[in-house]
């Protein structure tokens, strides 16, 4: 066993209003950048849906993720070693700029400068790859809520599997449609096929949080990841010939802090912790032979931090201590293994994600109601799951590999949970009998209501510093070890380099401690404010 | 002049290179890439770019085994020079065509796609103008000097040449009766290798052979020091749209 800690992320998608904040906010701060503006490294899709880029999912046509080849090995689905230098000229299955959107501006000076006229001044959609006047045609949301249905449902690759197992449920005539919000951010897999395909070995998996980044210095521009991700979250920015990819915010992980789009979510339905998971198992785990089996190996890969013999193992192979008691308040732990409503996106990619998703309850709850029953009794609820207008075979489809079973037990305990809390809350004797029949008991129920509905800014992000971390190394951090003001680099020298603006090695400016735990206490009075 | 060219020109071009190399790797790591524009057009990248690399490797492969396998080793394995000839013209010819016309596809990709032209820098345009003229001289060199029967003998006056350059004592008599053609195809050449570092055809140095040896899954650990002092990263400062 070799114990490893990893920084994941969990999505309550009953939450999820699609309101794109967390996009946006993820855009301002990481790619309002030339080069990347078609690229979204957070972005929201409406399921049922093509996603962004269009129709991702298909991987008998983009050939991400991994397979299983003949002699039963793992190799990256776009192909193996010799393959990917034999053909490094030209990419085979790239996806082009138009199969994301072609990014554009609008010609607004032409609304200040058009001379007085009869006709309104109009702004122009203007290409910002060409240059020149465009016809606006897709763009990163342009199916968002359910956009061009019914024409366009057909195109979404997991409707049409799952019109192949279970056709009747998918309909999409206006009182029949469903859908719901997928937001989407990399999955810092654990076993990530986009570092397995880059040639350079830019693209690597940080030990520490298991974060997976891009050495911007060493990416030579092959753009293997961007084939080699199944969910196509490695994109290639133009203007640098580099890959760029979602960093899970970790100059504000390293500090405590929660990841942008996690903070900005309006609907408060991200949770970030630590999961230490046995790093000597995951290529085993990724090999599963059956695909259902995906989700319960990788459920398998995570260790208990309550055993005091997996404890004792994470620090003996050099997991902090903070991290390893982060692990036991983690939030993520608790929703993937606790609870066990947590579950994987496409686990038959073989990647074996770590951002996980608390599947949608809250139609069920809608549906019934409406229908004049009581949405939130147990036994109709239970009921209901399997009828429910958001088939559980899509869903199964999205996050178990087409096995049902994983989804309606965890659509189950969520059910439970809501029963019990409305015998709480209306000072009835919750019947013992609902926690019993989905294996909880009323405490975890309660907790899990804590967690998932009251959802505190403390209890949903658990995020030990890389700073606690180095602690011994960082007793004198406050202060640089000499002040550096006039020499080669310092803060006297302004800000050129030795060949121009920008060029050479210089070290930031110190982030003062005191700001940072200024930030800090200012949460902290949020978090006070009465109930 | 003829000092300067075959005495002097291959040594600066060398001495270019290797510095070059240094200067980019040291100073400008975070531009050293392919610069790819198949995230705008793939459909003609992805048949003109594999027959111009592969053409190009082969060219390459023909004037290693040209100009410094001697041919005293041929003869000692018994391949005479009318066979080595045939081989030089027909393998070298195929070749060189190859290259010729993937650039040539490319070039006209380039100009034609607007997205990819707009992408396109002064720098290429030079470095086209530089690549297109050393290949387009080198197939006059060898296709005006040659006939099938016969072909103008450069392992007896070129190859010495270039071999002599490594023992630092460059045979410049060796150079006085080569035909102009082939005299400017090497001059075009070597001021292609001296650019090399100062243009994107650095990426030819960053051939990923090491991916064949290592684990398809890597692991780094976090760059010592404290968060918050580590360099900033080029790339990631914001650009005004």
């Amino acid at each position: 066993m070799r114990v490893m800690a990893q920084l994941a992320m969990v999505m309550n998608l009953d939450k999820c209003i699609g309101c794109h904040t967390c996009s946006v906010t993820c855009k301002q701060t990481w790619t309002n950048r030339s080069g990347v503006e078609y690229v979204w490294f957070n972005n929201v899709e409406t399921r049922p849906g093509q996603g962004y880029p269009r129709r991702w999912e298909d991987q008998d046509h983009w050939r991400g993720g991994w397979r299983i080849d003949r002699r039963g090995r793992l190799v990256p689905h776009s192909g193996g070693r010799l393959k990917r230098l034999a053909t490094l000229f030209a990419n085979p299955v790239q996806p082009t700029v138009k199969d994301y959107y072609e990014p554009w501006t609008y010609e607004y000076r032409n609304l200040t400068t058009a001379p007085l006229g009869d006709d309104y001044p109009v702004a122009r959609p203007r290409s910002l790859l060409s240059d020149k006047p465009m016809k606006i045609e897709w763009s990163a949301n342009w199916d968002d809520n359910l956009g061009g249905l019914p024409e366009n449902a057909g195109l979404d690759p997991m409707v049409a599997r799952t019109r192949q197992r279970a056709s009747e449920k998918v309909r999409f005539a206006f009182e029949d449609s469903f859908m719901f919000y997928l937001p989407r951010i990399c999955e810092h897999c654990l076993n990530p096929s986009c570092v397995a395909a880059c040639p350079s070995g830019a693209l690597y998996k940080r030990s520490e949080d298991g974060i997976v980044l891009v050495d911007q210095d060493r990416c030579r521009g092959w753009r293997q990841c961007v084939t080699g991700c199944p969910y196509k979250k490695v994109y290639f920015n133009h203007r640098t010939g580099k890959a760029e990819k979602c960093t899970f915010c970790y100059p504000r992980t390293e500090v405590g802090l929660p990841t942008v789009c996690s903070e900005t979510c309006v609907g408060r339905l991200r949770y970030l912790g630590v999961l230490l998971y046995d790093a000597d198992r995951v290529a085993a785990a990724a090999a599963t032979r059956d695909e259902h089996g995906l989700y319960p190996a990788q459920l398998d890969l995570f260790l208990d931090p309550e055993d005091p013999d997996v404890r004792a193992a994470a620090a003996r192979d050099g997991v902090a201590h903070d991290w390893i008691e982060a692990a036991r308040r983690s939030p993520v732990h608790a929703l993937i293994s606790t609870y066990r409503v947590a579950l994987p996106l496409h686990p038959e990619f073989r990647t074996l994600p770590m951002v996980w998703y608390v599947p949608p309850l809250s139609p069920v709850v809608e549906a019934l109601t409406e229908t004049g029953f009581d949405g939130e009794d147990a036994g109709n609820l239970f009921g209901a799951i399997d009828t429910l207008r958001i088939p559980l075979e899509y869903l199964a489809e999205l996050f178990t590999a087409g096995d049902v079973r994983p989804v309606r037990a965890a659509l189950e305990r969520l059910a439970a949970m809501r029963a019990h809390m409305r015998q709480v809350t209306f000072g009835e004797t919750p019947d013992a009998r609902t926690a019993r029949s989905v294996g909880l008991s009323a405490t975890e129920l309660e907790d899990m209501y804590r967690l998932l509905a009251l959802a505190k800014y403390e209890e949903r992000y658990v995020i030990p510093t890389a700073a606690v971390g180095d602690a011994g190394r960082l007793e004198e951090a406050a202060v640089p070890e000499h002040c550096r003001l006039d020499e080669q680099g310092g803060p006297g020298m302004g800000g050129s380099g030795p060949f121009g603006d920008r060029s050479g090695r210089k070290a930031l400016p110190l982030v003062s401690v005191e700001a940072f735990h200024g930030l800090r206490a200012r949460h902290r009075t949020e978090r006070e404010e009465p109930e | 002049m003829h000092i300067l060219l075959w005495g002097a020109l291959p040594y600066a071009a060398f001495a270019l290179l290797v510095s070059g190399l240094w200067w980019r790797y040291r100073y400008d790591r975070f531009g050293w890439t392919t610069r790819s524009s198949e995230v705008y057009e793939t459909r003609l990248l992805n048949l003109a770019s594999p027959v111009f690399h592969y053409g190009i490797l082969f060219v390459l492969a023909g004037h290693l085994t040209g100009l410094f396998v001697p041919a005293s080793w041929t003869s000692a394995v018994g391949l005479t020079e009318r066979p080595y000839h045939l081989f030089s013209l027909v393998g070298g010819t195929l070749a060189g065509v190859l290259t010729v016309a993937g650039l040539a596809v490319l070039v006209y990709r380039r100009r034609t796609n607007r997205p990819v032209f707009r992408a396109t820098t002064r720098n290429d345009k030079a470095m086209y103008l530089l690549l297109g003229g050393a290949l387009c001289t080198g197939m006059y060199a060898k296709l005006a000097h040659s006939t099938p029967a016969h072909g103008y003998d450069y392992r007896s006056t070129l190859a010495p040449w270039a071999r002599s350059l490594f023992t630092l004592r460059p045979d410049l008599g060796a150079m006085a009766d080569v035909p102009v053609a082939y005299q400017v195809h090497a001059v075009v050449g070597m001021v292609l290798i001296a650019v090399v570092p100062f243009t994107r055809l650095v990426h030819m140095f960053s051939a990923p052979w090491w991916y064949l040896a290592r684990p398809y899954i890597v692991y780094r650990s976090r760059p010592a020091g404290r968060p918050a002092e580590r360099p900033p990263r080029r790339g990631w400062e914001s650009i005004d749209v």
